[in-house]
């Protein structure tokens, strides 16, 4: 008998499972890509499940136009370079009110640029399954959400109310205008994600990795300057500083931390020594997990 | 890209990705502190890199995730938590002991391979520790650390803590827990959890976390491989031959490249082409490794099939008999339709009958007519296709499924396979006339009193040479000298009467032991101990005289002589004829034997005296209460 799989190998055999279960079971699938690490590993994966064949589904990104551009190039080459089929949405509305961070602060922006406008493309396509990167470990109400989570006809996630899962058995069953969001990666925890990158080699974006970058401080967080629509304060002189990113969101939103770590091996042993003082610094946030809560019943991911 | 990172850190990577998966599951009452004992856990085994954070902290507010569990200061739901140290890495399933959720701990109970049980010293064994251990025990978990928490508020007393331990062990008797721990801990000040307590100089054993970290796990006892196709990849290549694929996990087992498998329900065969992966193709795989694989025939092969080993088959029929964990509001209902999915396979059902229901206080078998939600009961189910799989003793991969009500879509049940039953079709449905039931006056209870016995079909099965009849004539002789009421049916002077016309197809077997079953069922009406010896080579024939009868009626005793004894002794020259080919469909030549599962006694006549086989026959049945002997 051959030696038993490791855990990563264990979470990439389940991931796959997850995958071909949906693309079974479900009319319109489609994975909501972020461009972030998560998002890599997702598409990682569902190339490896439907190998020889290419991805049976479309990859959704849905832009605010406030990512990076870095985000966007890498998007487009990735799209390119593995020949999955890109869709991308931007909440019309929210274009012709011109709506942005910096002149509408940070929650009315990210309700109506990242909120409404999935809720508007999952609707405009009919989508029946909606892949998401999320993992259980990241935040205390995602450790009680199901790997197949049911949405109502209103997209909305009733904590109350889930189908219990058992073994590795989904219940797929869906009524017309109800849909279901699978999170293959429920099981996978922030070191699995990093680990995994570096042993299968995984793309992902530059900003990642440490580099000399356009940053100023505002409010204690690094942002970076990466386009001209950013208004600086009176005060303000970016400096370039050697920043990376831990995630990747909208640029003004997303802040940054010095380092030096410009390999895979270097973030990780950053990421680890970081993990304590993150799992600290989630104990005492507990209105912030509190939110995040509601905003998934209103239908955010 | 450069390499300044530290030089530990490949080293750590590497010794991280070897290390074993463990999931485990939590249980305890309301009050026993169970999000304290996993705060303190994964606050313990955290600080063995950190040790800044101080005693008082709020491990259980730390823990519940969804805002109405911390207004109501309760857990509602599963909630899974990771955690990895120097050995293993671990999933928790972190379940309420609300008795209203126990869908809740069946959920979380059936992806672990362990359970920590937690009972309050101050409370010690309660109804709902017996319940627990039932539910976890009911889905397979062979691994069970008993968790005394609480040990500071009893002083530490190695007293109570033995008195717990003896009271436990009770329960564990009735269950089916080859692997029990026990560990005193106080998870409030970190006693025995991680670290070794000082207030317990007594305590020989190891702390919670080393038993986590070192228990060997006791994987399922099936190898067979199992492959259940999930989806069919036809990728395309442009104007090449059309690929075809069957993409899925593996259940349980290996498959290599020319590997011959059967495909079930259809029962072609083919062998194994090709092992495909991303990453390139292999020449084996495992379970659960998710790979595509071709085969050497084309075959019409889709979702819900099942490609298995060719010697090792799982059990293919419409019928079967599961123990159902009700998980809805709305009760079970017998003659309506369920939705069951298995693996990759889905099917309508409808419940036939409850048999029993657990009653969650004695553990003990109650008579009902339906299932409740967070009940527990034994239910024959009548599927509206062939379903192929194994008993969940066997394999809980494919012993497994759920139920999904067909109009509102809710899970209402997990079900657990004890064994398939005989096809209701196999019995000639009645002639269509005026035949009545009459209810006789006297009862078989009755007739059976008067004889000082109670009736049972002995059923004897085996290879033609086994030594079936010697043994069921010796059997009889002795009853008879107990002065009990007997009948022997001998297949070859059934075939000289009742049975004449029939021959050895497979249809005409099926019919020859279904009037065997008949009249062996009358003679259990009459009162009398019933003793019949015929190859019988079919489980699902037995099965099927099992199921005329009640519960306790039949008596299967396997006489389980080996094929080259039975050969070599081969009294009536028939294995000759048969290595001849003078005989078709020969048990063990050319047709194959399907020896019992459970049997209620096994004899192997090579190694054992006729008189000994007697011996034990009767005794079991003197144990059992069928006959008392003067």
């Amino acid at each position: 008998m051959t030696a038993s799989l490791t855990h990563l190998q264990q979470l990439e055999a389940e991931a796959i499972h997850i995958m071909r279960e949906v693309v079974a079971e479900f009319a319109r699938p489609v994975m909501l890509y972020s461009v972030g690490k998560d998002s890599s590993v997702m598409l990682h994966l569902a190339r490896k499940a439907f190998a020889p064949a290419k991805i049976p589904f479309p990859l959704l990104h849905v832009d605010t136009t406030w990512k990076f551009k870095e985000m966007i190039a890498f998007r487009d080459r990735m799209a390119a370079k593995h020949g999955f089929q890109l869709l991308t949405h931007t909440n019309p509305e929210g274009i012709k009110q011109n709506v942005g961070p910096f002149t509408h602060g940070s929650a009315t922006h990210t309700d109506i640029m990242k909120t409404q406008a999935l809720k508007q493309a999952l609707t405009k396509h009919q989508f029946d399954a909606v892949f998401g990167g999320a993992r259980r470990d990241e935040e205390k109400s995602r450790a009680k959400e199901r790997i197949f989570s049911f949405r109502d006809a209103q997209q909305r996630w009733d904590p109350r109310n889930q189908r219990p899962e058992l073994w590795n058995i989904y219940n797929t069953r869906i009524k017309p205008q109800q849909s279901i969001r699978v999170f293959p990666l429920s099981n996978w925890t922030e070191l699995d994600i990093w680990q995994y990158i570096y042993a299968e080699n995984i793309e992902i974006p530059a900003l990642y990795f440490a580099k000399p970058r356009p940053v100023v401080e505002r409010d204690g967080t690094l942002i970076m300057v990466d386009d001209a629509r950013m208004p600086l304060r009176p005060n303000e002189q970016p400096q370039t500083k050697m920043v990376r990113f831990r995630t990747l969101g909208c640029y003004p939103l997303t802040g940054a931390i010095e380092s030096s770590a410009t390999s895979l091996p270097e973030i990780i042993e950053e990421t680890l020594k970081a993990t304590t003082s993150e799992r600290q610094g989630r104990v005492i946030d507990r209105d912030s997990a509190g939110s995040m809560e509601k905003k998934k019943q209103e239908g955010y991911f | 890209m450069s390499t300044t990172h530290g030089p530990g850190i490949d080293d750590y990577l590497r010794q991280h990705e070897q290390k074993e998966l463990l999931r485990f599951i939590t249980c305890g009452n309301v009050d026993d502190g169970k999000s304290t004992l996993i705060g303190r856990l994964l606050h313990d085994a955290q600080a063995l890199y950190d040790d800044q954070i101080t005693d008082d902290l709020d491990f259980a507010s730390l823990l519940d995730g969804l805002q109405a569990e911390r207004e109501q200061g309760i857990t509602i739901d599963v909630a899974y938590r990771y955690f990895a140290t120097d050995k293993r890495k671990f999933i928790i399933a972190d379940t309420p002991g609300h008795a209203q959720y126990t869908r809740n701990m069946a959920t979380g109970a059936s992806t672990s391979d362990l359970a920590v049980i937690l009972i309050d010293a101050e409370k010690g064994v309660q109804a709902q520790t017996k319940r627990h251990s039932f539910i976890v025990s009911s889905l397979g978990i062979k691994h069970i650390i008993v968790a005394v928490n609480k040990m500071d508020q009893v002083g530490f007393s190695q007293a109570r803590y033995k008195d717990i331990q003896q009271d436990y062990l009770k329960i564990a008797g009735l269950l089916d827990i080859p692997d029990i721990h026990f560990v005193p801990v106080a998870a409030l000040h970190g006693d025995n959890v991680v670290q070794k307590s000082a207030n317990t100089p007594w305590f020989r054993g190891r702390t919670l976390l080393e038993y986590l970290e070192t228990l060997p796990i006791q994987r399922p006892k099936s190898n067979a491989m199992r492959f259940p196709v999930q989806w069919v990849n036809r990728a395309n290549f442009g104007d090449g031959p059309g690929f075809r694929g069957y993409a899925g996990s593996l259940a349980s087992g290996e498959v290599k490249v020319g590997d011959t498998v059967r495909v079930l329900p259809s029962g072609q065969l083919s062998s194994i082409s090709r092992i495909l992966t991303f990453d390139g193709e292999l020449q084996s795989a495992q379970a659960p490794q998710a790979v595509t694989l071709t085969l050497n025939d084309e075959l019409d092969i889709s979702r819900g099939d099942m490609l298995v080993e060719k010697d090792a088959l799982p059990y293919t029929s419409a019928r079967l008999r599961a123990k159902l964990v009700w998980m809805h509001e709305d009760a079970l209902q017998t003659e309506r339709d369920y939705l069951l999915k298995m693996g990759s396979q889905s099917a309508t059902v409808t419940p036939e009958r409850v048999r029993y229901r657990i009653d969650m206080n004695t553990l003990k078998e109650q008579e009902a007519q339906q299932l409740g939600l967070n009940e527990i009961g034994l239910v024959d189910l009548q599927a509206q296709r062939p379903l192929v799989f194994d008993s969940y003793k066997q394999n809980r991969q494919t012993g497994a499924f759920i139920l999904i009500d067909k109009q509102t879509n809710a899970t209402v049940a997990a079900g657990i396979i004890e064994k398939p039953l005989a096809d209701n079709e196999l019995a000639t449905p009645p002639r269509k006339g005026p035949v009545t039931w009459q209810e006789p006056s006297v009862s078989k209870a009755q007739r059976a009193a008067i004889k000082q016995q109670k009736p049972v079909i002995l059923w004897f099965t085996g290879l033609s040479g086994a030594g079936k009849s010697t043994l069921a004539n010796a059997v009889e002789e002795r009853l008879l000298a107990l002065e009990k009421h007997t009948y022997l049916l001998d297949g070859d002077n059934i075939r000289h009467g009742l049975n004449r016309g029939l021959g050895f197809t497979e249809a005409d077997r099926i019919e020859n032991i279904r009037r065997i079953g008949e009249v062996a069922k009358l003679f259990v009406d009459a009162g009398t101990i019933v003793l019949s010896a015929f190859i019988s080579p079919l489980r699902s024939n037995r099965d099927y005289v099992r199921e005329l009868v009640q519960e306790g009626e039949f008596v299967e005793i396997f006489v389980d002589t080996p094929l080259a004894v039975c050969e070599q002794r081969d009294s009536k020259g028939l294995y000759a004829k048969a290595r001849r080919g003078e005989i078709a469909n020969f048990t063990g030549i050319s047709s194959p034997y399907e020896p019992p599962e459970q049997p209620e006694l096994r004899v192997d006549m090579s190694e054992m005296r006729v008189e000994d086989a007697v011996e034990l026959v009767v005794g079991y049945l003197r144990e059992r209460g069928y006959v008392h002997s003067p």
